[in-house]
């Protein structure tokens, strides 16, 4: 009697599941790039402007968020949330562990762009009337980006690499996906460079476009 | 009328101001002189706020600078002030350094504001560098991008701190003569200068200012022919 083994070869399903994992990687990284980059420009503006204090408080939640591994902060959101009595989705615990965790990075990022800009040219602004909203708007906003671009580019790399870690809570994105995939065929290395090809596919052109939006912001 | 009765200030308890009492009435060019940490440049930001004061008044048409209820932004479209270092807004070009306050302070149309941009560029000399971004630009024309910047707001008065100070000796001639054409167009103005020789031909009044203090003032011929105080004549000897 012939025995079937419990391996399988790779078919074009597994691709078409690849397809999916890095769809929904893709959906993880769209919203916390948005929701963490928002946080953190406000996070950030309020450290660069505010008292001491106010900067002092916020400063424990970026130091915190950033001094923390991020897959201890999967599961303990994930299991905070239910302790509390609102368990969530995987994904909208994902997408609120990363955007917190983004915006902590963000934050030091516009720090650091506000700070790029002289006082001088700052004065000059307000001298011909700005006011401090308008300053910001105007001269700040558009110079701070210039001097950071580069830099928030990195954490949006970054971002997409570390959805992967959602898996802990369940969740399956690209790498998962391909990990069930290696599971059942035994075939990780043309599996791992599927998905590493995957993932190259969504960072590279982000990278290439930053290097041509920053020629063209070039001052 | 610009009226700065009794000011003090200091910077992390050095005091660089120290009482200082002077009028510019308006029209009036006034020429601030005197050695370096004495005080002329931060007197310049104090009358528009730029700094806070610790003790005296400084007003301008009535209005009390440094006042509870004074509102600052609106006061300074009346001051125009142009700085050593130009500061002009590297990422917009000439035009739009120029144009951005009367759009966004003025709330002018763009093509009105544009309008008066282009006018004050031409006006310092600059209508073929309308596109430019100022760092295409020498430090000479930037510093006249500066004044036309300043001038579209069509200030009562101009704050000059040094800007020639930066330049090189080749490019102060055509800053100068920036100067010297709002002089004769009747702008009321005060100039803090080491150009002695401007502020002889330019200036209705010279200040002399000491260690934080006003020490002397008088009309250039007076002033620098038969200057009353040691210390002016110290100054002056070291100067021309």
């Amino acid at each position: 009697m012939e025995t079937s083994s419990v391996f399988t070869s790779l078919s074009l399903q597994d691709l078409w599941f690849l397809v999916e994992g890095a769809s929904r990687t893709l959906n993880l990284t769209f919203w916390s790039c948005i929701f963490g980059t928002l946080l953190g420009i406000a996070v950030g503006t309020a450290r660069a402007t505010w008292p001491a204090a106010v900067s002092a408080i916020f400063g424990v939640y970026v130091d915190v968020v950033r001094s923390v591994p991020l897959l201890i902060q999967f599961i303990l959101i994930n299991a905070a949330l239910a302790v509390v009595g609102h368990p969530q989705s995987p994904v909208t615990v994902g997408i609120l562990v990363l955007s917190l965790y983004m915006a902590a990075f963000v934050s030091e990022v516009v720090r650091g762009g506000i700070a790029a800009v002289p006082l001088l040219t700052r004065r000059a602004a307000r001298s011909l009337g700005l006011s401090w909203f308008q300053d910001m708007r105007y001269i700040v906003l558009p110079l701070g980006t210039r001097a950071v671009l580069p830099a928030w580019i990195g954490l949006v790399i970054g971002l997409v690499k570390d959805t992967s870690l959602i898996a802990v809570i369940g969740y399956i994105e690209l790498l998962r996906a391909g990990q069930i995939i290696i599971t059942r065929t035994q075939e990780p290395m043309l599996v791992l460079s599927g998905v590493g090809l995957f993932y190259f596919l969504i960072c590279f052109p982000v990278s290439r476009y930053s290097m041509r939006l920053e020629a063209k912001l070039a001052l | 009328m610009i009226q700065i009765r009794d000011v003090y200030k200091s910077f992390h308890r050095v005091e660089v101001l120290r009482g200082v009492s002077m009028d510019v009435r308006g029209g009036e060019a006034v020429v601030v002189i005197g050695p370096s940490g004495s005080g002329k440049s931060t007197l310049l930001q104090c009358i528009n706020g730029l700094e806070p004061i610790d003790a005296g008044t400084i007003r301008i048409d009535d209005v009390e600078v440094h006042g509870r209820g004074t509102n600052l932004n609106r006061l300074r479209r009346k001051i125009g002030i142009v700085f050593q270092q130009y500061n002009t807004f590297p990422h917009l070009t000439a035009l739009e350094n120029v144009s951005l306050a009367p759009r966004i302070v003025l709330k002018l149309p763009r093509g009105e504001a544009e309008a008066k941009a282009e006018e004050q560029l031409r006006r310092v000399g600059l209508a073929d560098k309308l596109n430019e971004r100022p760092g295409r630009l020498s430090g000479g024309q930037q510093q006249r991008l500066a004044i036309a910047r300043a001038l579209a707001m069509q200030p009562d008065y101009m704050l000059f701190d040094e800007i020639t100070s930066a330049l090189d000796p080749e490019l102060v001639g055509e800053v100068l003569d920036t100067l010297r054409m709002l002089r004769r167009d009747g702008m009321t103005m005060i100039c803090v200068t080491h150009e002695m020789r401007f502020a002889r031909e330019a200036a209705d009044r010279i200040v002399f200012m000491d260690e934080g203090r006003v020490c002397e003032e008088g009309p250039p011929a007076e002033f620098f022919t038969q200057p009353r105080e040691a210390r002016t004549r110290q100054f002056l000897r070291q100067v021309t």
